[in-house]
Formats: structure tokens, C-alpha cells, sequence
């Protein structure tokens, strides 16, 4: 109660500087609105955000038993293309071979696959450049100057560890999430 | 505005009087709702729910565009994509039921409206405009409201459509075809669906646009009052901001309240548990009822069951259309000169006897079509009419009014006089 009194005594009609409880008041009822249409905002806007269902299927297993040295498949997740290529032993040498400092995006190919599985190279088949899907997966296509993928939009060379190496792309095709459950089965996601 | 002293829009930042040279925006924010808009200084609260239906309008637009965002118009999936809503979509739930119990509150808060207007003599010169602009967008809100139940394709939903086309086939010879124009087809399908749901979507706006007319009709004379007096001098009004930006503002927050208690705790309750269940063209829900904010209309339609000269069907439409349409003759068959219930004791009387008669006439509609509720949707139809067509003409002829205030602030002056007496003492002014 001093604090009113103390507000009342300083706060004459039209005062100056001082505050009244009308003040008090006011500010506390525009800060609650403003909470309050902050909190509506929020449904309102991560409504947007991917719903349970399309997180729900966020993760897929591959069997990848059948996939011969030298093969790739095109799989999906998440509404992407997946490439899951399985080296042969010259692809393997090719890119360890290659000095990792002159590299655009620096990473060894034992760093961008999981141990034990080095002849499995997993990547997004979405061109880092601006989101086309490379050549080289399928059989015939063009894999491009480093025998790995090509990305036909805008010439972007990838090698036989995904890395780029040559064209527009500003890094290396993504590695997603993965990891073996069996020795043929891949979880990814 | 037109009051002489309404303030003028001056603004101090040199930024406002740039933009508003070039774009008067903020002056018209500023006379419409700002320090620049007088109003009489003795509004209540009923004052608040034209503010209260804005906002209700708002929030049933916002959430209606982020729903359509997730709804499917495919016969085949738009039942299972509210579910999808309800169950997947992030916070999906409660804009649905926002959404859902939003049309309820809007519904409720327009109610009231239409009663203070009806108390207060809102509609009478020279206000018959914003009066009438008022019935279109409640109009607008039906249509609006029915066509956005169907899209669930519930069982309500569907028989909802069924039923509510079918009003158009009353209408002689060119009856059916109407209906089949309005469904695209000879029973609500896909066709219906895809059709409503652009119209659901468009017709909120056009009630937008109308409401802007209603606004700017209103601040032609400048609102009404509870006395129903002319504001006379600058001594009767305030502006709107800050002081009924404030009163609003309060009305609003207790509105939000008791809308958050229905959305949070008692989503469903004001829903059917039919339309749940996904449209089924083969079997019709055992009882069929509208939403509840069109029962007394729905009370109305199924109050005439006997053919006379035409068919009982066709008078149950006439009679559910004119229920509404009649009200847009209200400011002519009304001529008493005094505005306000509060002066007019044998008006008073009546207009609570027609908020129980509609009350009646809602409880009936949502009751299943036996007696004795036919019967007493019949009675209560009948008084609807009689008090606009009859009493009303009557009253406004031949009762005896009380004695007006002289202003606006003189009985607001008087009140509080009265207030600040001692106990069971009148204080001199009023004894006079």
C-alpha cells in the first residue's frame, strides 16, 4: 500500500514523470494481450511444420543384400532420392588416392561411411548446387569425369566418395543418418 | 464522424505526417477507431459485441485459411483429412476446434447484438442502414456457416446439405431444378463438396467487405446510446481511444475466457456426435438437427405441417426466410419515436416476451419433430410474427412513453448524483 500512496502523492493531475496506478495498469494489460497473441501465434504457425504423420516417416530399412559391387540403387526417404551404391575395390582405391586438403569440401571416404562398411557409400541423391538428382546411379548414365556422379543442371562432378570435385556445388553430397541393424539390412533415418 | 469537435488527426512524428499525406491510412484508423471517433459517454456493455463479432470474424478467418492449408475437398478424403487434422497436424487440434467453436461464439456474440439492437431501437432513424447491413451479414454468416459444417462430410454434415437444398425444392416448378444447380447433382457429392468449400472460403470476405460498410454507415449519425438521446454537445461523448478501446478491451478478455473454457474443456459440446461417423448417402442419422444457431429458424420450418392453399412445405420455407427478411422492415414498423426500451415500459415487456419466444422456438428446433414440441413451435412461430406485424405497429402508436433525459451527460450526471446519496435520501436534482 505505501507504493500507491507514495504513486499518489507524486503523481498529481497531468503529473510528470511520475506513475500511477493507471499507468501500472495499462502496461500490464497491454503485456498480457501481447502474451498472449505471441502464444497464439505459435499454433499458428508451427502448424506448418511437418505434421506426425510425415515424421513418422522420417526413417526406412533398406535391404541392401542384393546390390552387387559396382551397383547403386535410387531408394527414398523422407521424399528424397537415396543413393546406396556399393563400391568395388578400384572405386575405394580412387578415392582414398585423392589428397584430401585439395579437396573443395576436405573429408576422407572412411569419414563419409560407417566402419566396417567402407564399400557402402550412402548419400542423398540431391545435388548440394541447387537440388537436382546426379546421374550415375543408374547403369549407363553419365557418372562424370571422377566416376562417381554427375549433376546434369549445371555440370557438377562428384567422385566415387560423393565428394565434389569439379562444377558449381559448394560441398559434398550429403550422408544421411544410417546405421547397419544387419550385416544386409540398413536403417537410415 | 460529423461532430464539430472530433478531434483532428495531427500527427507529431514527422514520419506519420509524411504517410499521411500521401496515404491517409492513419487518419482514417484515427477517426475510426482512434481519439478522432466521439461516442456517447454512457455506453454499457452491450456496447462491446459489435467489437466482440470483429474479433470473432478475425479469428474465424485466421484459422480458416491455416485449416484449408491441411483440409482435402475430395469427397473421398475430407472426412479422414479432419482427422488428420485432429490427430497429425502440429497444434492441428486446436485450430479445428477454434475454428469449430469459433462459429458458436460468433454466433453468440452477434445474437446479443441483434438484441441491443432490438432493446435500444438501434435500427430507427437514421440508423436504418447499419441496421440493415447488419441483417446481410448475418445472412452471409448462415450460409457461410452451413457450408462450412458440410465440409467435414460427416453424417451431419451430408444430411445437413441434403436437408437445407431441399428448402430451395419447395419452391414451385423451378423448385428441383434450383436444388440441383445449388448440389451439382441429384444428392450432395463431390460436386457439392468442392463447391461449398470455395464458397466457405469466399464468403468470409465478402462478410469482411460488408462489415466495412456497416462500420462506415454507423459512423454516419455516430453510435447509439442507451437512452436512445440525441448526442447534443461535446459534453456527451469521449472518444473511442482510449476509453472505449479499454471497455472493449476488458469485454474482450472476459469473451476469451469463456471462449477458451468451451475450446479447451468442452470442445464437442456444442457438436454432434453424428458427424463423427463419415457421410453415408444410405442412411440418414435417427434424429437430424442443425447447429444449434439455427434452431429457432429450424423450429420455424417444421412448425407448419398443414397444407393451405400451398403446401405445408413451401410455407414452412416462406415462413423461415420472411422470419428474417421481415427484420429488414423493422425501422417502418416500429415508428415510436423514442429509441430505447428503457423509456417505453409496454415495449420493454414484449421484447423480453420475444427473447423467451425465440429461446422457445431454439429449444424446440433442437428438439426431435413430435409433440408437443410441434405444437409449441407453432404457438411461438405464430408470436414471432404477431410482435413485428402487430404489436409492435400498435405499441409504437398508442404507448405511453416515460420522460426522456434532456442529454446524454445530464443523465449521466443524474445517476451518479443518485449513487453518491446517502441511503433511501433522493438527492435534490432528482427529486425534481
Amino acid at each position: 500500500m505505501a507504493t500507491v500512496e507514495h504513486s499518489e502523492a507524486t503523481a498529481p493531475t497531468g503529473g510528470d514523470g511520475g506513475i500511477r496506478r493507471r499507468d501500472f495498469i495499462n502496461i500490464a494489460a497491454v503485456s498480457v494481450a501481447g502474451v498472449g497473441a505471441a502464444a497464439l501465434l505459435y499454433p499458428l504457425i508451427n502448424q506448418m511444420n511437418p505434421s506426425a504423420d510425415v515424421l513418422a516417416l522420417a526413417s526406412i530399412d533398406v535391404d541392401i543384400s542384393s546390390i552387387q559391387p559396382g551397383q547403386a540403387v535410387k531408394t527414398i526417404w523422407r521424399k528424397q532420392p537415396i543413393f546406396i551404391r556399393h563400391l568395388t575395390p578400384q572405386e575405394i582405391q580412387a578415392a582414398n588416392t585423392v589428397n584430401v586438403g585439395d579437396l573443395r569440401d576436405p573429408q576422407t571416404l572412411a569419414e563419409r561411411t560407417v566402419e566396417g562398411h567402407i564399400q557402402w557409400l550412402i548419400t542423398l541423391g540431391v545435388c548440394t548446387h541447387l537440388g537436382c538428382v546426379p546421374l550415375g546411379a543408374a547403369e549407363g548414365e553419365n557418372k562424370g569425369e571422377y566416376g562417381g556422379y554427375f549433376c546434369p543442371c549445371h555440370g557438377s562432378h562428384y567422385d566415387t566418395a560423393g565428394r565434389i570435385r569439379k562444377g558449381p556445388a559448394p560441398t559434398n553430397l550429403e550422408v544421411p543418418e544410417y546405421a547397419f541393424t544387419t550385416d544386409t539390412v540398413v536403417r537410415i533415418g | 464522424m460529423s461532430f464539430p469537435w472530433a478531434e483532428e488527426y495531427r500527427p507529431k512524428h514527422p514520419f506519420m505526417r509524411w504517410l499521411d499525406d500521401r496515404l491517409p491510412l492513419p487518419r482514417l484508423v484515427y477517426g475510426a477507431v482512434g481519439g478522432g471517433y466521439p461516442v456517447p459517454r454512457n455506453l454499457n456493455y452491450f456496447w462491446n459485441f459489435g467489437v466482440l463479432a470483429g474479433v470473432a470474424l478475425a479469428l474465424q478467418i485466421v484459422t480458416g485459411i491455416v485449416l484449408a492449408m491441411h483440409y482435402e475437398s475430395n469427397a473421398e478424403t475430407a472426412f479422414n483429412s479432419v482427422e488428420h487434422i485432429m490427430r497429425n497436424v502440429n497444434q492441428g487440434w486446436f485450430l479445428r476446434y477454434a475454428h469449430a467453436n469459433g462459429a458458436s461464439f460468433f454466433f453468440i456474440v452477434t445474437y446479443i447484438h441483434i438484441f441491443r439492437g432490438l432493446y435500444y431501437g438501434s435500427y430507427k432513424a437514421p440508423r436504418e442502414m447499419v441496421w440493415m447491413l447488419g441483417l446481410v451479414i448475418f445472412l452471409l454468416m448462415m450460409a457461410t456457416a452451413f457450408m462450412g459444417y458440410v465440409l467435414p462430410w460427416g453424417q451431419m454434415s451430408f444430411w445437413g446439405a441434403k436437408v437445407i437444398t431441399g428448402l430451395f425444392g419447395a419452391i414451385p416448378l423451378v423448385g428441383e431444378p434450383i436444388q440441383q444447380w445449388l448440389l451439382g447433382g441429384f444428392a450432395p457429392d463431390q460436386p457439392t463438396l468442392t463447391r461449398f468449400f470455395s464458397l466457405h472460403y469466399l464468403l468470409p470476405f465478402v462478410i469482411l467487405g460488408v462489415v466495412v460498410l456497416h462500420i462506415w454507415a454507423l459512423h454516419i449519425p455516430g453510435s447509439g446510446n442507451p437512452t436512445g438521446v440525441d448526442v447534443k454537445s461535446a459534453q456527451d461523448t469521449l472518444p473511442f481511444h482510449p476509453y472505449y478501446t479499454a471497455k472493449d478491451g476488458f469485454g474482450l478478455g472476459v469473451f476469451l475466457i469463456a471462449f477458451a473454457i468451451l475450446l479447451f474443456f468442452l470442445p464437442n459440446y456444442l457438436g454432434h456426435a453424428d458427424n463423427y461417423i463419415p457421410a453415408n448417402p444410405l442412411s440418414t442419422p435417427a434424429h437430424i438437427v442443425p447447429e444449434w444457431y439455427f434452431w429457432p429458424f429450424y423450429a420455424i420450418l417444421r412448425a407448419f405441417t398443414v397444407d393451405f392453399i400451398l403446401p405445408a412445405k413451401l410455407w414452412g420455407v416462406l415462413a423461415m426466410f420472411a422470419s428474417i427478411l421481415l427484420l429488414f422492415f423493422l425501422p417502418w414498423l416500429d415508428k415510436s419515436p423514442v429509441r430505447s426500451g428503457s423509456y417505453r415500459p409496454t415495449f420493454r415487456i414484449f421484447f423480453w416476451i420475444l427473447v423467451a419466444d425465440v429461446l422457445i422456438l431454439g429449444f424446440c428446433g433442437g428438439m426431435p419433430a413430435e409433440e408437443p414440441y410441434v405444437m409449441i413451435s407453432q404457438a411461438a412461430t405464430m408470436y414471432y410474427f404477431a410482435h413485428f406485424l402487430i404489436i409492435l405497429p400498435i405499441l409504437s402508436m398508442v404507448e405511453r412513453t416515460l420522460p426522456l433525459p434532456n442529454s446524454i451527460a445530464e443523465s449521466v450526471l443524474h445517476g451518479e448524483e443518485e449513487e453518491a446519496a446517502p441511503i433511501g435520501v433522493k438527492p435534490a436534482t432528482a427529486a425534481e
